[in-house]
């Protein structure tokens, strides 16, 4: 299919020229805001296909926005946001949805819901009138529990649960929607730095053993660091660097994204870029 | 049923499926489907016994024979012609306000979210009173006025809660400020009134099954004939709906086109329902509670709170003409006394569970 998808794409002279191939989903050009606050205004992304990539940036930098251009919740009122190489907002909703989840910020349990009851919900796009609840369906659902560690809860309320089984069971309901490209919106917010982690190895093992493209909006850089495959860092509706985190984190760019000045070291248990802010002295003295 | 479910070890529990082969299954919950048969037989039975209820007694077994064509020309014209309709105007009157309500307090995610508070009663009310007033229309100019009075006052009661999409804070919010000025005006006009026409405004205020015959029964049959496939339909988005708009937009519901589509049609149903019997008040508010407090399953079951609207309706009506004899007293003020405890306690549990 992709190769079909980038045939066309190409003919229609619609290759980014940074890459050689089309990706899966790319935007091109969006200028996205509410109302009449323009947020980001003629801005180009480009997803890896098979990456887990991470978007990076100080509060307000549109990293939120750009996701939800990304996952078809916004619509960009200039430029646009392509999904195997069709326009998203013209795609049929359900059929995006077979291709491209979305685990929001901030979703809503109904009073009571069971475990199962809710990851069962993932596999709407793929049921009709007639086909409601086949045995593919109890068959991912049951997966979907497995590999996020929730199965011993299915009967449980949701409700009843720790912040960090709740964000595992909505994970799980992401994933039984069983589709390629899986964006995910600060999952790691409110959690403990243990369940932060362990969200964070879930969506490691989801990219590694899955195969699938991980999308994730981080606020900690260490983390993103850490897991990310391919960073995008963004300030003020722009990328300022893109690119795999060993590359991309530096101290310059640090500063010149976040303000904050810091050194960059090795980290010891990875090998990863590790972030270390400047002392308060220090700072003092830069900003003065 | 907790128990089974636990033995199963490894498998998903909930939802028993129905599997016919050629791809069809069917999601079934099994305490749903129980609670949704239970409630149809009790709203058939109670039809049955409501038809035998008045000033002339009629057996259920009589009732039964007249209605399968085999009674006597008394009960015959007794049955069909003056009880059948009133029951039938009762069972789809309760059906399309549970249901209604079951729509918007699911798309408003707020249990208080129900047509009756959020206005488009009130529009029917003054539509009615309009016409009854100030026209001094007859019956079915009435119930016009009451239709039309209804779909504007929920036309603008969307269209001033939209912004970038309907929240349900901001909905009951703009309903509630739309109820305040449509009872000031309904005042206005019992004011203006001359004595015959308030108190034809004062009956129809209340809501009454009284009189009701098979030219209320046909065009209310029509409506919930199209609409409830409509709603049905609808049903499994709106559950998605439920866990947010984000959360359903990234399963593929297209949400506003949802709610708009539910939304008009819960107004229509809520419109129809008051045109036919008057503004019949807390049957749309409390039946789908009470139904999904019986099915214990999370989110609106549509078609089990249309039954439980159905049999409280009718329940109302029966007991109305028990206690008071028949047609003395208007079942709007029985399904008021009774709204307006279970307002009361929904309150309280409200408040202890901290969600208000």
């Amino acid at each position: 299919m992709s190769a079909t998808v980038s045939g066309a794409a190409s003919a229609a002279g619609l290759v980014n020229p940074r890459s050689t191939q089309v990706q899966r989903l790319t935007a091109e050009n969006v200028t996205l805001g509410y109302d009449q606050r323009v947020i980001a205004e003629n801005l180009s992304v480009e997803i890896p296909d098979n990456s887990f990539t991470v978007i990076v940036g100080p509060n307000a930098c549109g990293k939120s926005t750009l996701l939800r251009a990304l996952s078809r919740m916004l619509k960009p009122s200039a430029g646009r946001v392509l999904l195997d190489g069709q326009a998203i907002g013209s795609l049929p909703a359900k059929k995006v949805a077979k291709t491209l989840g979305l685990l929001p910020q901030s979703s809503i349990a109904p009073d009571g819901i069971t475990v199962s009851d809710l990851v069962s919900r993932g596999r709407y796009p793929h049921q009709g009138l007639l086909r409601q609840w086949s045995q593919e369906d109890e068959r991912i659902v049951h997966e979907s529990m497995a590999s996020t560690g929730v199965a011993e809860l299915a009967d449980r309320a949701v409700d009843e649960l720790s912040g960090g089984q709740r964000q595992r069971v909505w994970i799980a309901m992401a994933l039984a929607q069983q589709t390629p490209l899986l964006l995910l919106d600060e999952p790691t917010t409110y959690l403990d730095i243990q369940h932060q982690l362990d969200v964070l190895d879930l969506c490691a093992e989801l990219h590694e053993n899955q195969g699938r493209t991980l999308v994730a909006v981080l606020h900690d850089l260490n983390h993103a660091a850490r897991y990310a495959t391919h960073l995008i860092a963004l300030r003020g509706g722009e990328v300022i660097a893109e690119g795999p985190p060993a590359e991309v984190v530096t101290a310059e760019l640090v500063e010149k994204v976040f303000g904050l000045r810091c050194q960059v070291i090795d980290d010891p248990e990875t090998g990863t870029p590790l972030v270390i802010p400047a002392a308060r002295q220090a700072r003092a003295r830069t900003s003065a | 049923m907790t128990v089974p479910t636990k033995l199963r070890a490894g498998r998903p529990a909930g939802p028993r499926p129905l599997r016919i082969p050629g791809g069809i299954s069917l999601r079934l919950e099994r305490r749903a489907l129980a609670v949704g048969l239970l409630l149809a037989v009790t709203a058939l039975a109670l039809a049955v016994v409501l038809i035998g209820t008045g000033d002339f007694q009629i057996a259920p077994a009589d009732v039964v024979q007249t209605l399968l064509g085999n009674g006597t020309p008394a009960n015959d014209f007794i049955v069909n012609d003056l009880r059948l309709p009133r029951v039938l105007v009762a069972l789809l009157v309760g059906a399309s306000l549970g249901m209604s309500g079951a729509v918007f307090q699911s798309v408003s995610r707020n249990p208080l979210g129900s047509p009756d508070l959020l206005g488009f009663g009130y529009g029917s009310a003054v539509g009615a009173l309009v016409v009854i007033i100030v026209f001094k229309g007859g019956a079915t100019e009435v119930a016009l006025g009451a239709l039309v009075g209804g779909l504007i006052a929920g036309l603008a009661v969307y269209l001033l809660a939209y912004k970038r999409g309907i929240n349900g804070y901001r909905l009951v919010l703009v309903g509630i400020g739309a109820s305040a000025m449509l009872v000031a005006v309904i005042q206005y006009l019992l004011t203006k009134a001359q004595l015959v026409e308030a108190t034809r405004a004062m009956v129809w205020l209340t809501g009454s099954l009284a009189g009701r015959d098979w030219g209320q029964v046909w065009p209310l049959l029509a409506a919930c004939a199209v609409l409830f496939p409509l709603v049905l339909g609808q049903g499994r988005a709106l559950r998605m709906m439920e866990m947010g708009d984000d959360a359903a937009h990234a399963l593929g519901v297209r949400v506003e086109r949802t709610r708009l589509l539910l939304m008009v049609a819960g107004i229509l149903l809520t419109t129809a329902a008051s045109a036919a019997a008057g503004p019949i008040s807390f049957v749309a508010l409390a039946a789908p509670q009470l139904a999904r407090r019986l099915t214990r399953s999370p989110g609106a079951g549509l078609l089990t709170a249309a039954l439980m609207g159905a049999v409280l309706l009718m329940l109302s009506d029966w007991a109305s003409q028990r206690a008071f004899g028949a047609d003395q007293l208007p079942v709007g003020v029985v399904t008021g006394l009774v709204g307006g405890v279970y307002l009361l306690w929904l309150l309280v549990t409200e408040r202890k569970a901290g969600r208000i």
